[in-house]
């Protein structure tokens, strides 16, 4: 077909690296999508109280992350701190960048979540004598995450991807890891569809986990 | 007891409280009545702290709600409010709504504030609704939900601002029964109401707000049956007519 001859042999060789790979991508799309949310909630918060430091701070921070490319972030991760002197390995740089990315995301995903509720739940939530804290870990923030858990999910997806491209700094992410096995074999296409394979794969495992997290602590009520 | 002296309150411009003096004693029930926006809600709400104060006092139990060393937290364990919006937990049950504070703010356990839960919800006529969730209930349901809440945390004093406004006529009853019974146990109540035939029966001392000011305040009979004041005679012959 096309002259084209499949040769599956050398792929399945070098199945142990693209697993390899496959770990640490599943691994920076979990881990910055829960520094991302974590990060998210407290940029959200700072900027409800219009007008302060902290607002004005979390609007830059969020501005920053959805106005300029994921792949920048990345390079000024691993680049940029390099120059001022502080080396960190690609790893950390990819982590570290897609979490910044998702936070601005998932910051503006949450603030319409915020807005969704009125303002009598918080009026409610104090007088039964709980503290701002326990206003939003008990009452607020759990309605918050039951109507934005679709769009927060989509947001773990695109950070999935968006590990792709930790490839640029020479991390072996599954991307990475399938370019430097098919460099050796050139058997591009192979690699490249089981590569595929595996994203496919791991967006099925993180839709799991994420069901799982719904099941267990958002189920019941609207 | 709760004191309230020369309370001024402004929104911005708008001056909403005009110096209010009042006083309610342990047991009592006082029922205030008045036009819309002549500031009821707003006084309700700084008896808890909810609302910040221009001027004046409030003392419940000789506490300063406005002083900075009071701990406004501990102070609302002992005011339960419930108002006009519905505003159950729509994440939690019945049940869970109900035994969320006793667990996270008085740190009891969870089975002991299931139990309590329960109790109350049985108490306010809910017993066979407790896992049901606030979007599975009517109106009338849900405010008795809503005071089941706060009495959870067994305050000793219980503020209701228009708790029935919001309901269908015909719900209207079994909320006003709820809060005759807290009446019959004695609880310290303060209630907002434009159902002036409930006021007349079910409280001690009625107050008639107009424009930031208590106009009329007496007993509850007095008040209602034979006014002294002509702008109290006027809105209640607006409102029963
Ligand atoms: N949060 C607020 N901000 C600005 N104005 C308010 C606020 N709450 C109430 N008001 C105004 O204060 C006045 C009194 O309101 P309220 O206490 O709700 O009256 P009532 O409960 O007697 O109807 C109204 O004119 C209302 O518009
Ligand atoms: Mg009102």
């Amino acid at each position: 077909m096309f002259g084209y001859s499949f040769h599956w042999r050398t792929v399945w060789q070098e199945i142990p690296q693209l697993a390899e790979g496959a770990i640490v991508t599943l691994q920076i799309a979990v881990f910055s999508m829960l520094i991302g949310i974590t990060l998210a909630v407290l940029l959200a918060v700072a900027r409800r109280n219009e007008g302060s430091i902290a607002s004005r701070l979390a609007s830059v921070w969020i501005e920053v992350a959805r106005n300029t490319p994921c792949l920048l972030q990345i390079y000024l991760a691993y680049f940029g701190l390099g120059a001022l002197g502080i080396n960190i390995s690609s790893y950390a740089a990819v982590l570290g960048a897609i979490a910044f990315n998702n936070a601005g995301y998932l910051a503006e995903i949450l603030r319409g979540g915020f807005n969704s509720i009125s303002q009598t739940q918080y009026a409610a939530a104090h007088s039964l004598g709980m503290n701002s804290f326990r206003v939003y870990s008990y009452v607020v923030l759990p309605q918050v995450f039951r109507v934005t858990f679709r769009p927060i999910m989509n947001q773990s997806m695109w950070a999935l991807l968006n590990t792709s491209l930790g490839m640029v700094i020479g991390l072996k992410e599954l991307t990475g890891a399938t370019q430097f096995a098919q460099s050796r074999s050139f058997r591009t296409f192979e690699f490249f569809l089981v590569a595929a394979a595996m994203y496919y794969v791991i967006a099925k495992i993180i839709l799991g986990l994420a069901a799982l997290v719904q099941w267990r602590f958002l189920k019941g009520g609207r | 007891m709760i004191e309230i002296k020369n309370l001024q309150k402004s929104f911005g411009q708008h001056h909403v409280i005009k110096g209010i003096d009042l006083t309610i004693d342990k047991g009592e029930v006082l029922c205030l009545i008045g036009g819309s926006g002549s500031g009821k809600s707003t006084m309700l709400q700084c008896i808890n702290g909810l609302h910040s104060i221009d001027d004046g006092k409030v003392l419940v139990d000789e506490i300063d709600v406005f002083d900075k060393a009071t701990d406004l937290n501990k102070l609302r364990e002992k005011i339960g409010i419930v108002f006009q919006q519905y505003n159950a937990f729509p994440h939690l049950s019945a049940i869970e709504n109900v035994a969320l504070s006793p667990r996270v703010v008085k740190g009891m356990k969870r089975k002991d504030t299931l139990d309590l839960a329960a109790k109350h919800l049985e108490h306010v006529g809910l017993g066979d609704k407790l896992n049901h969730y606030p979007s599975q209930l009517s109106g009338g349901q849900q405010q008795r939900l809503a005071i089941a809440r706060a009495l959870a945390m067994e305050p000793e004093y219980m503020l209701f601002d228009e708790v029935t406004s919001a309901l269908d006529p015909e719900l209207v009853g079994e909320v006003l029964d709820t809060m005759r019974m807290l009446k019959d146990e004695g609880m310290t109540m303060i209630i907002v109401t434009h159902e002036i035939p409930f006021a007349r029966e079910a409280s001690d001392r009625v107050a008639f707000f107009d424009q930031g000011k208590i106009c009329e305040i007496g007993d509850a009979r007095q008040v209602i049956n034979d006014p002294r004041e002509l702008r109290t005679r006027q809105f209640l012959e607006r409102v029963l007519h």
